[in-house]
This record gives C-alpha cells, sequence and structure tokens, in this order.
C-alpha cells in the first residue's frame, strides 16, 4: 500500500494503481476523456494532468503514471488549471461548435469540461479539420469530425466485444476512427460504444434527434430479453419508450448492455394488442373486456380441471405466473407448464436450473465446460465476462456444440452428448484439464436440454460435475443457462406440471380443451390441436395471438412494474415507465379480474399483497437484487437416465440473435440487424 | 378685504376662464393620440411581438431542432419534435407554440443558436376562438416569410448591443 497525500487528502491506495485512482479513492474528479475504468489505459487525451510534488516540473498524466509512497498531488494548482485550459483548447481545435445539432448534447464529456476546465474563447481562426463519417451499420451513426481520438471505442470493440472491428488509421491530426473496410460492426454489445464516446462522434442511429437528454423521465428497470437480467433505464417521454441504456451493476452486467436489447425498443411500437378481441366465425372481432371474459367464462363452465391448461411464456414476470398459476389452482387444473420450447429443466430442486456459480464466480472459474450454448448469441453481457476472465487468467474454456466464434479461444471438443460420459474417463486432453481445475464450471444452454434427450443431457452434465469436482462446498459449478427472462422466475413459483399434469407438449397437442398462452410465442402456433380453445394473453400480435380465440392484450416489461429471476436465481425488480397502450392492462390485473368474472376471485387486490404472497410461495422473491454464493454438498443428480444419450449434435437454441421474441420481431432496427448480418458491406442503408 | 377679493374672483369667473386658457392651448398644440387602425405609434426594434420561424435566404428553414427554446421556455408554451429529414439533417416534425401560454419574455429568441425563433413587430394577432392561438410550425414559417423584411431589419438595428 503506498500513502499518497492529493490536494492536502492522504490516501491509501494499492501498490500499482495510479494518480487518477488514487484521486477517484479520495473523492477529488480529475476530468478526462480517454481513461475508462473497464478499458485498457491509453493516456492520449492529456485532459487528466495533475501536479506531482518532487516529480519533474512539468503537468503529468494522472491516469498513466503509478503512484509512490510519500507522493504527493495538487489537482487543482495554477499549473494544472493552465495545462488543462489549453488541452481543451487543443481539443476544441478540430471539434466542431455543431452542440445544438448534436445528439450528445446535453450529456457529453467536452461540453461539461469544457465549461469547467476550458478557456471562455479560442484564438484559432483557421479551417477546421474535415473527416467522412464512416457506416458502422444500422446501430451506431457516426459524425467523425466530432472525434477527439480517445480511442475508447476502439479498446471497448477490440478488449471487452472481442471483435477487433474498429481501428485507427494514420496519425496526428490525419488519425481516423474506423472499419478498416466499410462494414457493420460485427459485435453484439456495439451499442456500448455510444455510451463510451465523450462526445457526439458516435451516437445512437434509431434515437437520432429524437429528444434531448433533458426531457427523458428515467426510469430503473430490468432487461428480458435475455436471461441475464441486465440492469437498464428506461427512457421515455410521454407514452413513447425512447431509448435503453444500462446501469452500473457490478455482479450482473457491469456497465454493458446486449444490442437486442438496447434497440428493439421500437418494436414496442408495432403490432401491439391495445384492444380485446374475441373469435366468431373463425374471423377476430374487436370486443369489451366484459365481453371477452364472458366468452371464457362461457367456455370454462362445462370443463373439469384437467382439461384446462395453461402455458407461459419467456419474457413474462413472476407476478403474472404466480397470479395465473393461483388461477388454475383455483380451478382444479396442474397443467401448467413454462418450458415451451419443450426444455428438460428439472424443477425439484433449485441447483438444477439456475447459473449457480453466479456471473461474478467466472472470474473465480479456472476451467469452463460449455455444452450445447452459444453465449455470445443467448447472453452477450455474459459472454463478455467470461472473455474478461479467459484473458486475465487464460483459463481453457472447452466447447460441446456447433463450433462458432465466441470471441475468444475455445478448445472445440465435438458436438455429440456422448462427450459427456467420455469427459469421465482420460482418454480425452480435456478431461484432465477439468479434473485438474480446482473450480471447473459446466454451462449447459437450453439448446441442449430443448430435445428429447434433454433431460439425459442434464443428468449426464451434472454428473460430470460431480466427477470433476465442480460440486464442492464452497463451489458450485454447475450452470444452467437460460435464454428466457420469465422461465427461472416461473420454475422458483412451481410453474410446472405435477406428476399426473400434463407437460406444454401434450396441452398443445390436444390434451387440454382450453388452452390459456401467457404471452406463450415461441412455438409454431400449428402445433396447437384444431379443437382447442385458446386464450392469448400477451402484448404482440405474434404467433400465438393469430391462432388465439380470445386475446386479452396485457403490458410489455417497460409498461409494468415487475419481478424478474435471472438466469443465476437473482430476483430484480423493475419499474413501470409508461402506461400500456389503449385497453391493455398489466398482466395480473387481468388474470384477477378474469378470477372475479368466474367467481374464484384472487386474494391479492395490490402488486404489494401479490409479491408478499409471492414470498410465501418461494422465500427468495423476498431477496431482490441479492444474490448468495453458495456450494453443493448434495450430489444426487436431477431426475434423467445419463446412459441414453443420442448422437445428434448439440446446436444453440437461439438460431439468430437479433429475433427471438415478439418485442424483436416487431422491431424494424432488428430486422436492418439481419439483413446486415447477412449484407456486411452494405452497398446502401 | 380677503372676502371681498375672493367674492369679486369668483363672480368673475376666474378659475374656469383659466382652465379653458388651457383647453385652448392645448387645442392648438400637436395631437398625442393617434388614429389606431389607421395609424400607429413607433415600436422598438427589441419589441416582443408575434413568434416567427425564419428561413435563410436560400428558403431553407433555420430552425435545426436543437430544442433550447423549449428547454429554456418558462412557460412550456413550446413543443417540439424532431427526426432526421430524408437528406440526414436534423430538422423539426414539429414546432408548436402556444400562444395562450407564452408570456412574451423573448427568452426563446435569446436562446436560438441560429436566430431562427423571433418575437416580430406584429402584436395584432388577436383571434376569434383560442384553437387559432396554438400555433404550429406551418403558421410560424408563413409568419417568418410574411415579416422577414421587418425581423432582419430589427435583428440588425439590435446587433451592435449584443
Amino acid at each position: 500500500m503506498a500513502k499518497v497525500t492529493i490536494d492536502g487528502i492522504v490516501v491509501d491506495v494499492a501498490n500499482g494503481s495510479t494518480i487518477l485512482q488514487a484521486a477517484e479513492q479520495a473523492g477529488i474528479e480529475v476530468p478526462r476523456f480517454c481513461y475508462h475504468e473497464r478499458l485498457s489505459i491509453a493516456g492520449n487525451c492529456r485532459m487528466c494532468l495533475v501536479e506531482v510534488e518532487k516529480a519533474p516540473p512539468k503537468p503529468i498524466a494522472s491516469c498513466s503514471y503509478p503512484v509512490a509512497d510519500g507522493m504527493i498531488v495538487h489537482t487543482d494548482s495554477p499549473m494544472v488549471r493552465n495545462g488543462r485550459r489549453g488541452v481543451m483548447e487543443f481539443l476544441l481545435i478540430n471539434h466542431p461548435l455543431d452542440c445544438p445539432i448534436c445528439d450528445q448534447g446535453g450529456e457529453c464529456d467536452l461540453q461539461d469540461q469544457a465549461m469547467g476546465f476550458g478557456a471562455d474563447h479560442s484564438r484559432y481562426a483557421e479551417n477546421k479539420r474535415a473527416v467522412p463519417d464512416k457506416n458502422l451499420g444500422p446501430l451506431v451513426k457516426t459524425s467523425m469530425n466530432r472525434c477527439i481520438h480517445c480511442t475508447r471505442c476502439i479498446r471497448f470493440i477490440t478488449e471487452v466485444a472481442g471483435v477487433p472491428d474498429l481501428g485507427a488509421t494514420a496519425r496526428g491530426e490525419h488519425m481516423e476512427v474506423g472499419t478498416y473496410v466499410e462494414k457493420a460492426l460485427g459485435s453484439e454489445l456495439s451499442g456500448n460504444i455510444i455510451d463510451l464516446c465523450p462526445v457526439g462522434a458516435l451516437t445512437s442511429k434509431p434515437y437520432a434527434f429524437v429528444a434531448r437528454p433533458w426531457e427523458l423521465a428515467k426510469v430503473d428497470s430490468i432487461d428480458v430479453l435475455d436471461a441475464v437480467g441486465a440492469n437498464i433505464r428506461i427512457d421515455a417521454r410521454g407514452t413513447e419508450v425512447l431509448r435503453i441504456l444500462p446501469r452500473i451493476n457490478e455482479d450482473v452486467n457491469e456497465e454493458w448492455l446486449g444490442d437486442k436489447s438496447r434497440f428493439a425498443i421500437d418494436g414496442l411500437k408495432r403490432r401491439r394488442l391495445d384492444r380485446p378481441w374475441v373469435r366468431e366465425n373463425g374471423k377476430l372481432r374487436a370486443a369489451t373486456w366484459d365481453e371477452a371474459f364472458a366468452t371464457i367464462a362461457a367456455k370454462l363452465k362445462p370443463l373439469s380441471g384437467d382439461r384446462i391448461g395453461a402455458v407461459a411464456g419467456d419474457l413474462v414476470d413472476a407476478e403474472s405466473v404466480l397470479a395465473l398459476k393461483d388461477l388454475l389452482a383455483s380451478l382444479g387444473s396442474g397443467n401448467i407448464d413454462c418450458r415451451q420450447d419443450g426444455a428438460k429443466l428439472d424443477a425439484s430442486r433449485r441447483d438444477f436450473y439456475c447459473f449457480n456459480t453466479s456471473i461474478v464466480g467466472i472470474e473465480e472459474a479456472d476451467a469452463i465446460l460449455i455444452v450445447g450454448a452459444n453465449p455470445r448469441k443467448e447472453a452477450p453481457v455474459l459472454n463478455a465476462r467470461i472473455r474478461k476472465a479467459r484473458l486475465a487468467s487464460g483459463l481453457p474454456i472447452g466447447v460441446i456444440g456447433s463450433e462458432t466464434d465466441l470471441t475468444y479461444a475455445v478448445t472445440h471438443l465435438g458436438t455429440s452428448p456422448s462427450l459427456l460420459t467420455d469427459l469421465h474417463g482420460d482418454q480425452h486432453d480435456f478431461a484432465k484439464v477439468l479434473a485438474d481445475a480446482k473450480k471447473p464450471m459446466i454451462i449447459v444452454g437450453q439448446g441442449a436440454l430443448a430435445r428429447p434427450d434433454g433431460s439425459a443431457i442434464l443428468a449426464a452434465a451434472w454428473r460430470l460435475a460431480a466427477h470433476v469436482g465442480a460440486l464442492s462446498a464452497d463451489w458450485h459449478g454447475f450452470n444452467v443457462l437460460h435464454t428466457a427472462a420469465g422461465r427461472v422466475g416461473a420454475l422458483d413459483l412451481g410453474f410446472v406440471p405435477g406428476p399426473q399434469d400434463k407437460t406444454a407438449d401434450v396441452m398443445l397437442g390436444g390434451g387440454v380443451d382450453l388452452l390459456w398462452l401467457l404471452g406463450a410465442d415461441g412455438f409454431d402456433p400449428a402445433r396447437i390441436a384444431a379443437g382447442t380453445f385458446v386464450v392469448y394473453q400477451g402484448h404482440h400480435g405474434d404467433a400465438g395471438a393469430q391462432r388465439a380465440d380470445v386475446i386479452l392484450p396485457g403490458a410489455a416489461y417497460t409498461e409494468k412494474s415487475g419481478t424478474y429471476v435471472n438466469t443465476e436465481g437473482r430476483v430484480q425488480r423493475g419499474f413501470r415507465a409508461v402506461y400500456p397502450p389503449g385497453d391493455a392492462r398489466e398482466d395480473w390485473t387481468i388474470l384477477r379480474a378474469f378470477s372475479a368474472v368466474i367467481g374464484k376471485t384472487l386474494p391479492y387486490d395490490t402488486i404489494e399483497a401479490l409479491r408478499a404472497r409471492l414470498e410465501q410461495v418461494n422465500p427468495v422473491f423476498g431477496r431482490v437484487g441479492h444474490l448468495p454464493r453458495f456450494g453443493c454438498s448434495d450430489h444426487t443428480g436431477p431426475t434423467g437416465d445419463p446412459a441414453v444419450l443420442s448422437d445428434e449434435p448439440l446446436v444453440s437454441a437461439v438460431a439468430n440473435y437479433y429475433v427471438t421474441d415478439p418485442i424483436s420481431r416487431s422491431s424494424p432496427t432488428m430486422a436492418a440487424c439481419v439483413a446486415a448480418q447477412t449484407e456486411p458491406l452494405m452497398a446502401a442503408e | 378685504m380677503a372676502f371681498l377679493d375672493r367674492t369679486a374672483r369668483n363672480l368673475l369667473l376666474g378659475e374656469l376662464v383659466a382652465g379653458l386658457g388651457l383647453t385652448l392651448r392645448y387645442f392648438f398644440r400637436p395631437k398625442v393620440t393617434i388614429n389606431y387602425p389607421y395609424e400607429k405609434g413607433p415600436i422598438s426594434p427589441r419589441f416582443k411581438g408575434e413568434h416567427a420561424l425564419r428561413r435563410y435566404p436560400n428558403g431553407e428553414e433555420r430552425c435545426i431542432a436543437c430544442k433550447l427554446c423549449e428547454a429554456i421556455c418558462p412557460a412550456q408554451a413550446i413543443t417540439i419534435e424532431a427526426e432526421p429529414r430524408d437528406d440526414g439533417s436534423r430538422r423539426t416534425t414539429r414546432y408548436d407554440i402556444d400562444m395562450t401560454k407564452c408570456i412574451y419574455c423573448g427568452l426563446c429568441e435569446e436562446a436560438c443558436p441560429v436566430d431562427a425563433i423571433v418575437e416580430g413587430p406584429n402584436f395584432e394577432f388577436a383571434t376569434e376562438t383560442r384553437e387559432e392561438l396554438m400555433y404550429n410550425k406551418d403558421k410560424l414559417l408563413a409568419n417568418g416569410d410574411r415579416w422577414e423584411p421587418e425581423l432582419a431589419r430589427r435583428l440588425e438595428l439590435d446587433a451592435p448591443y449584443r
């Protein structure tokens, strides 16, 4: 530890930290553009100048200068102020004064720091540099005149996203940031360079010129478009969600967010269900809530409990799942299932279906085996964490499944699930790696579970985890990587059929006469048997709604406050940013209202009462935001015979990252991303 | 004596004559009133009247949708929505001023970086209905086109003091 005095404040900092980090610890703000705590140090903006006593008598860039014991630093001396003013004047030589038309205006580091640390005028009267704008695809808009060459975007794309698409050509004033050959950025995390850019050189294309930051109402929420549960901030104006930004949560998403989660929001305005519909003579007709409820109630009356069933979709919040479960229970039915894709998840124990190591735990692991998952497509933020661990410790990563670029080096073992058995022995190189590892992780994807031998693969993966010592008192190395944000919450609430009840497959195949789909769109609607009366409750007119006999318009995740459980089993809560469109209502209130119509009133009138019930059903719901680390002492595996593995190759559950759910399927921005993927050169916009 | 003096003055109607004398004096002086709808008084170049959105000489609208006027408006009378125009430039799709909310403080004009929104010399925009006072972009641009010579002139006159 080194004792450093900064502006009279004495702080103890770790050896090897920089002056800027020490200043941060002392609570002193040092202006910076290129320095970012999650990226490597570049030291090229020169804004973070400080004065160090008994050092060379010149201003020193604090971001790259290591501390020494007894160092005395001044961050506000006349020399420092003069230096910063000079640097700011240099930066503004070529920066256009187009703040009024710049989307960064109002949240721009350069604007703020020019006000705080710059001079009040410029002495530069010559022409400014002009740089042609680059085409980086449908998400990131460029205005390269504004670039101040901090290289944050280059470092992010290269280091964190692991896709070395961006780089700088030429030097000095002629330096330009861009893709060397014009193409769309090939990363699922490319939106983050918009947040990182300290000026308006990189801005959001879909959000271009739409709003100013001071107009927006900001609401904290949780992302539901993948199962990582990234913490987000929803920026809304009036009835419209205009943009989504990540919030910092070191345990989940650090400060990154996947492109789908960030940009699919224009899908929230399209193909929405904003009023109830009832099918009459084969055609849907607009109806009132009373008519819709009466139609369902009439259909429901003669049916016995075992002819009624419900399937929950991927984006559902825990509250509505519980309300639906209680409704079905009051009707005497146990035919409930949240595994619409047929994944053979075992809900009997929580660690059979959770990402038990936790996302932070990835950084402690010393070997990873990925089975039937493509984390880059299924959970890009989590994949960035694996890459971070891989870069930090060089841990060996094995993949069973299709061979794809995960942005880090992996050992591809093959595609057959039978490798899970082979890895027990020592004939395989990777078997030895796993056996030698102290904290090995096995990550099982939904692609491995949503197939006929899914439960065998789950059991085999568990057995392998137990065999290689991944299950110990202080380390739980068995992980299931989910793709659906609502899945773990529904499993926690026991939204699965009992031993005598019908699974989603049976229900779709005519096992029930009345099927209630709560946002369930993840299957071909043609699979639903012809005679089944389908009630679809959801927010988009997608697959499920087309087949429905009654449509009940619900709320999307930005329009309700809901509880979501991410793939780790972390319970998180989001808040409402805007109201649902038209006659649409929050989902749990629809179920509560319907229960009163059929005389089986659910015992909760407020969301607080419903949340108390959540906690009563499963105490984990009382632990919002917090996730304790745990080990595994009970090695009994999930049901399923690990021996009956088929030789069918393992594939990821996510075929195309940009279109996985009703929201992203309705989004023109995501459609443009898909187009850019197939045609990366993009002759025209 | 005082009594006689006062009585004599009263009988000779001295105050009345003095008053009529004043009237007579003003009768021959220049008039201060004007025949309003046909005659108008002079106004300062800084007069804050009806709003207008100006154009550049080539016909391009000046407003770039920076929303500073909307942000500074103390009465929150301005509503702006923007999106990229076909040529990629930043333009408003909606520029509304609620003239019933406006307090004619002129801050929108002060805030505008491109002299697009101005308060012109026109004060005669009374309407029969309230709805007519909800100005939209077309109305404001039309105002600008109609008043441009006066608007340019008053900006020019005021420029030395800015």
